[in-house]
């Protein structure tokens, strides 16, 4: 069983939230990695729905390139939607 | 041999079956192929500990002599458990261990199909809500069934060996005749009559994916969980179950 792909899992917790990535798990294909997934994370009424992705089929950013993709300029206000009152029938956001 | 009424009986071995299951699984805590393949084992044994608890406390008080389901499980010998032998056989190879739980998930399966619908209205409740987890315990045993059958030379050739060798004790999966038409009259089991032959549906069905030989329907043969007539692994198993409780009757969680 070493050689089995690892998965990694995201779950959706309800209906009309998204999916979130809640862990990963070993499996020798995608369907025993839905049931290993479904074993591990959603034994307590944690979700209703459930994606697995080979975790090689994620490109990831790298470390290094924290600066210059994710510092901010933070002195422009108006890049920010936290001027806007979300009305209540809008849910989640 | 003391013996209860029918549906006691039938109590006795759904309850007896589910925890014998259980405590086999729990052997395989720290010891399961993988880690993940260990959480999946130890949650089927944790919703047949379940299970066995809801048939039990009905037994007991069908039974009621003052005992407790708990009473039931810690303090009686081998000759009083009515479990499949099946259950009780040990784990061998994970190959034994899956054929042994797909046995029994898939008897366990068509015999709650049918108890879902039972006249008993307490059976039919406790029956509802197992089958929604034994159908899941089936979908998972059945996966493993293909997936070694049909996968390498070793594999197929592991886990042809493992069926061969439980096959045998499916002989308890029919039960005898007058019982059974007992069961049925009452409505206790609706549609009995047709509960073995959807059992082996299953299993052909499974099986022939998988790529395995079924073997010939089992004989019966001189044992019977149903009349505690056990095999020596039994008192192995009840041994470690009971002892802390029978040690220390005092002794709380």
């Amino acid at each position: 069983m070493a050689d089995w792909t690892l998965f990694e899992v995201f779950v959706r917790s309800k209906h009309g939230l998204n999916h979130k990535h809640v862990g990963s798990v070993h499996a020798a294909d995608a369907e025993m990695a839905i049931e290993n997934a479904r074993d591990l994370y959603t034994r307590r009424s944690e979700g209703v729905s459930i994606w697995v992705v080979p975790s090689t089929a994620i490109t990831a950013t790298a470390s290094d390139e924290k600066d210059a993709l994710f510092d901010a300029a933070d002195d422009k206000v108006y890049r920010h939607a936290s001027f806007y009152e979300l009305p209540d029938e809008v849910g989640h956001m | 041999m003391h013996s209860y009424d029918d549906l006691t009986e039938l109590l006795l071995q759904l309850g007896d079956s589910a925890m014998v299951q259980a405590q086999r699984l729990c052997e395989l805590v720290g010891g399961a192929p993988a880690l993940e393949e260990e959480v999946a084992l130890m949650n089927v044994g944790l919703d047949l500990v379940g299970q066995a608890r809801n048939w039990l406390e009905y037994a007991a008080e069908r039974i009621a002599d003052g005992r407790s389901a708990d009473e039931l499980v810690f303090h009686r010998d081998q000759p009083e458990y009515r479990n499949l032998l099946l259950v009780e056989q040990p784990n061998g190879d994970f190959g034994v261990t899956m054929a042994k739980q797909f046995l029994f998930d898939s008897w366990h399966y068509a015999l709650l199909q049918s108890l879902r619908d039972s006249a008993d209205e307490r059976i039919a409740a406790v029956a509802a809500k197992s089958l929604k987890e034994v159908t899941y315990h089936l979908r998972r045993s059945s996966e493993w069934i293909k997936r070694l059958g049909d996968g390498t030379d070793e594999s197929h050739q592991r886990m042809q060996a493992a069926i061969d060798q439980v096959w045998h004790f499916t002989f308890e999966f029919s039960m005898p005749a007058e019982h059974l038409a007992q069961l049925e009259a009452q409505q206790i089991i609706p549609g009995a009559s047709t509960l073995h032959q959807r059992w082996s549906d299953t299993v052909s069905a499974v099986l022939s994916e998988a790529t395995l030989i079924q073997p010939e329907p089992a004989a019966r043969n001189y044992l019977s969980g149903r009349e505690g007539l056990h095999t020596e692994s039994l008192g192995y198993i009840l041994a470690e179950m009971q002892f802390l409780p029978r040690a220390y009757p005092d002794a709380n969680w």
